[in-house]
């Protein structure tokens, strides 16, 4: 194996140097270097994308690895959409974590193992790579929701997660190995080849399994408990966290697994993933509604956008798993601005998560308000913002696929949606400002950070051709 | 491919205008004021340029502009006008101006965003207007109802919060039926241009859906009884501004949606629906018309009035069908089309006036109530002068612009029907009576009350608003001919897409 032949997969090799090199730095720095750890990781991820872009072989399509590793411009896409995310996140995160104790260098070890997942799922081309990325991250994530080992209610989110979690690994793996017994190869490749369009029930039976697997990794209902109690329970900046970044290599487990690996039971699974989908949407947006804790909310508006995830997935043709991709990243970058807001809100001993909170946030933080009505349209799904061409994507795929009682409901719960999303709008605009709520704070980084998001959701609103353009391209 | 030109001007003259008030900020209002102020203007000049430049021999597009927008979708940034939607840009440009005038030392909270939600908003209006791209028309249509929202919410009266949420769910319900009948075009024609759609061949069961679909859109925002229950809401807690933009303009969206769209790509199935259109129309000119007789309030009053006034657009616009069948002839059918599009534009002028005048009134009193007023004309002669024109423009009265467009579809109804004329001319005596009496009960009479008498006339930037509006329901009354030679070979081209099957023979 010569060094050229592995330069694909430089993004993977370099993290893990880093994340050796940032957890021996960080136990020796000791606790009066508190700054050096971010900077660090910062540093890598920084290091990681020059890597990628100088060396990694971008736009290129490899297998590595006997099979085991594809270096596709779909993955390319989704580590570097990773990267950003991850980063603009942690930059969100910082005095969050500061003013609680809590950013200890653990946390970014473990942020970077939860990446390294991110990227082994983003280029799994086997089924022992997906569960090791499935695990690296799962792993990772738990911890972190648990950082905060003195937060009863975090602690309790953890364990959920956790239990549950396992038992959704476990389904993965028991699918795989009903899967691998049929076709007698863990490489998709291979196991696309064997499994034609004629297969007997147990191929049916392991991709169940791998189906059920996959929605409770996405969040999808019926197999969501977890995710609205993980949302509310964990630290804000470990909410931020999952709302993003994973949410991006569960697109690609689903993808890769699926639409390639068993493409066979293409007709099975798409039928699954429409009853799926339909209870996602509908749950989702109706139980959105009564909450009164904005990351509870949030966690019911993520199981709402899954399934408009899952939406493209059911139209079983490339151009609907684009709009899936383009409706992924939209909804990644619009969830890390709000958690951004979320976090510039907080205080030591404010949380800024109940709605209230934000009752006539307009007149105390006019800047945050705007971002927040932004970023609140957008996933309302209103023009001239970013979210609308995703929803009007994913709408026409079903079209074009002639799913007529989906795209009815994709648009009736999207009205229903926008009541939720139109109630932030009105608390922080129309309602007086509540009595005890502290000013939030003035971080001239992170505000201006914040601002961008919301400006770059409005550009992309208006001129959103490119990115239509590059989810279309990486997945023809 | 075109590049940017005249229409992109018009757009985002105006929304640039609007965030450079904002970045101007609440502490610079008095720049802030000045920049709208002339960017409306300036914005009303260059429309002029559209107007002397337009060509009234021809019914396609003109000032088009077309440049690549999505090409992943086929989706272009589309613009051009025809003899239909530029009188629609010119009432917009020219209603925005008093508006922003209207506002001038009236709001006191946020006035910079006041501002700037009007500028942006005229921007997205006129794109509505002016786009040639079906996704492109939505992206405006529905990005409207962002600055809406904000602006009843904001500033409106005590029930604002509930009015503007009324106002956006029923339009966006309405919205995305339509935004599912134009994607389902598009998997067809594979091209988002209104024209590709209008060409498209579809079966009559495909048209009665897509129809259905817009009907509803169209529906609710003109609005059409009984999707009408939003608006009377909005405008009673919409402040002054914002009840003018919506009666004046975002009305006519709906009206011009049919003929745009409705017309054009389902004509099969606006035929055989036609006596549904008619019927709602003519319950909304004939019911609401007793409906706003027993209103307390003069903004609810007026907002029944338009509901009942717009009942003639639609009544013009889908009694073609029954002029053709009856006559045989397109010219009746033409002197309808005819009349929904003067209509619309006089009642722009008309009911913006009115609105404006009731905020005269509230600025002063802050009471809508009919009950509180009552001999206006003994200490404000001018201004009592002015709202009884408009009052009197508002029931018709032959000389002014509400008698034209309502003549003109009585007419061609009665081509139709002696019983839909009937019921339609009803508007004659309700509409008089409704207005009349509101007048009479505010303006004349003996000074109801110690606050009426502390009541003082109109100032000079008040003077000047309704006055211009004034003039322009006179000149259009009086001398219709200008709008009607724009229109006249538009009309006719849609009239004959309009009664040209698409079903194969």
């Amino acid at each position: 194996m010569t060094w050229a032949s592995v330069a694909p997969a430089v993004g993977e090799i370099f993290l893990t140097f880093a994340i050796c090199a940032v957890l021996l730095i960080d136990a020796f720095a000791g606790e009066k270097r508190r700054g050096l750890t971010p900077t660090l990781t910062l540093l890598a991820l920084a290091a990681t994308a020059a890597l990628m872009v100088g060396v990694g072989q971008v736009g290129g399509h490899v297998v590595l690895f006997n099979g085991l590793y594809v270096a596709d411009p779909l993955a390319d896409v989704l580590k570097f959409a990773a990267l950003l995310f991850v980063a603009v996140g942690l930059l969100y995160s910082r005095s969050y974590m500061s003013q609680r104790g809590t950013d200890r260098g653990e946390y970014y070890v473990l942020t970077l193992t939860a990446l390294l997942g991110i990227f082994v799922l983003a280029s799994a081309n086997s089924l022992l790579t997906v569960y090791i990325g499935v695990e690296l991250l799962a792993l990772s994530v738990y911890a972190m929701v648990a950082f905060d080992r003195d937060n009863g209610i975090a602690a309790e989110a953890a364990m959920k997660y956790f239990v549950l979690g396992a038992i959704a690994s476990g389904m993965l793996l028991y699918g795989m190995s009903i899967i691998y017994g049929i076709t007698g190869s863990l490489g998709l490749d291979e196991v696309a080849m064997r499994l034609g369009a004629t297969h007997g029930a147990g191929a049916i039976l392991g991709l169940t399994f791998i189906v059920v697997a996959v929605a409770f990794k996405l969040g999808a209902v019926p197999f969501h408990m977890w995710l609205p109690d993980v949302y509310e329970g964990a630290p804000t900046n470990v909410t931020l966290f999952i709302a993003t970044a994973p949410k991006i290599a569960y697109f690609s487990l689903a993808l890769r697994l699926l639409t390639h690996g068993l493409i066979g039971t293409e007709h099975e699974w798409s039928l699954m993933l429409g009853v799926l989908a339909v209870l996602t949407l509908v749950l989702g947006n109706v139980v959105a509604i009564v909450q009164s804790n904005l990351k509870r909310m949030l966690a019911y508006s993520a199981i709402s956008n899954v399934g408009f995830i899952i939406l493209g997935f059911v139209t079983g043709t490339q151009a609907g798993y684009a709009a899936a991709l383009f409706f992924t990243l939209a909804y990644v970058l619009v969830t890390l601005g709000t958690f951004g807001v979320i976090l510039l809100m907080t205080k030591k001993g404010f949380e800024a998560d109940r709605l209230d909170d934000y009752k006539g946030l307009y007149s105390r933080d006019p800047l945050l308000a705007l971002v927040m009505m932004v970023l609140m349209f957008s996933t309302a799904g209103v023009p001239p913002f970013l979210g609308f061409w995703a929803k009007l994507w994913i709408i026409q795929q079903l079209w074009a696929t002639g799913h007529i009682w989906l795209v009815i409901i994709a648009l009736v719960v999207s009205v229903i949606g926008a009541f939720y999303y139109l109630r932030i709008v009105r608390l922080m605009y129309m309602d007086p400002p509540g009595a005890s709520q502290p000013l939030p704070e003035w971080q001239p980084g992170v505000r201006l950070a914040v601002g961008v998001n919301g400006l770059v959701v409005l550009v992309l609103g208006v001129l959103p051709g490119w990115l239509l353009a590059l989810c279309s391209r990486v997945l023809h | 491919m075109h590049g940017f030109g005249l229409l992109s001007v018009l757009i985002w003259l105006p929304i640039l205008a609007g965030l450079v008030v904002l970045l101007l900020g609440e502490r610079s209002i008095r720049a802030g004021r000045w920049v709208a102020l002339l960017a409306s203007i300036a914005t009303f000049a260059i429309s002029i340029l559209a107007y002397t430049g337009f060509d009234t021999s021809t019914a396609s597009l003109q000032f088009v502009e077309k440049l690549s927008w999505i090409p992943t979708l086929n989706a272009f940034y589309g613009l051009g006008l025809d003899g239909i939607s530029l009188p629609l840009v010119l009432l917009t440009t020219f209603m925005t101006i008093p508006v922003i005038i209207a506002g001038w030392t009236v709001i006191e909270q946020r006035p910079a965003q006041y501002y700037a939600a009007f500028l942006i908003m005229e921007g997205l209006m006129i794109g509505v207007f002016s786009a040639t791209d079906a996704l492109l028309f939505y992206f405006f249509w529905e990005a409207m109802l962002i600055p809406m929202f904000l602006i009843i919410g904001i500033w409106g009266g005590p029930r604002r919060v509930y009015a503007t949420i009324k106002f956006f769910l029923y339009t966006f319900l309405g919205s995305v039926l339509m935004l599912a009948a134009l994607i389902y075009m598009y998997v067809q024609t594979h091209d988002y241009s209104i024209a590709a759609f209008q060409a498209l061949p579809l079966t009559l069961l495909q048209q009665r859906w897509i129809f259905l679909a817009f009907l509803l859109a169209f529906a609710v925002k003109v609005p059409m009884w009984p999707v009408h229950t939003w608006l009377p809401d909005a405008h009673v807690e919409a402040p002054t501004g914002g009840s003018v933009i919506l009666a004046a303009i975002m009305l006519k969206m709906g009206g011009y949606g049919f003929l745009r769209f409705s017309l054009p790509i389902t004509p099969d199935a606006s035929r055989e629906l036609v006596m549904l259109v008619i019927t709602l129309s003519l319950i909304a000119v004939v019911y609401i018309g007793f409906v706003a007789m027993v209103q307390q309030d003069m903004k609810k009053l007026i907002a029944y009035s338009s509901i009942a006034h717009m009942g003639f657009v639609t009544l013009g616009t889908f009694g073609i069908y029954a002029v053709v069948a009856a006559t045989g002839s397109l010219s009746g059918a033409v002197l309808g089309v005819d009349g929904a599009v003067v209509q619309m534009v006089s009642h722009g002028l008309i009911s913006g006036a009115l609105f404006l005048c009731v905020g005269v009134l509230y600025d002063r009193m802050h009471s809508r109530e009919i009950a509180s007023y009552g001999g206006v004309v003994n200490v404000m002669p001018y201004f009592a002068a002015l709202m009884v024109f408009f009052g009197m423009a508002n029931s018709g009265l032959p000389g002014t612009s509400g008698f034209v467009g309502e003549f003109m579809v009585i007419l061609a109804s009665f081509k139709a029907s002696f019983w839909f004329a009937f019921l339609a001319a009803l508007t004659l005596i309700l509409g008089a009576a409704y207005t009349l009496w509101m007048i009479k009960r505010v303006i004349f009479g003996p000074v109801a009350n110690s606050h009426v008498a502390q009541l003082t006339d109109l100032n000079g930037r008040e003077f000047l608003v309704l006055g211009v509006l004034a003039a322009a329901v006179l000149l259009l009354g009086l001398y219709p001919a200008p709008l009607l030679n724009i229109m006249e070979v538009s009309v006719h081209h849609l009239v004959q897409q309009a009664v040209h099957s698409k079903l194969p023979l």
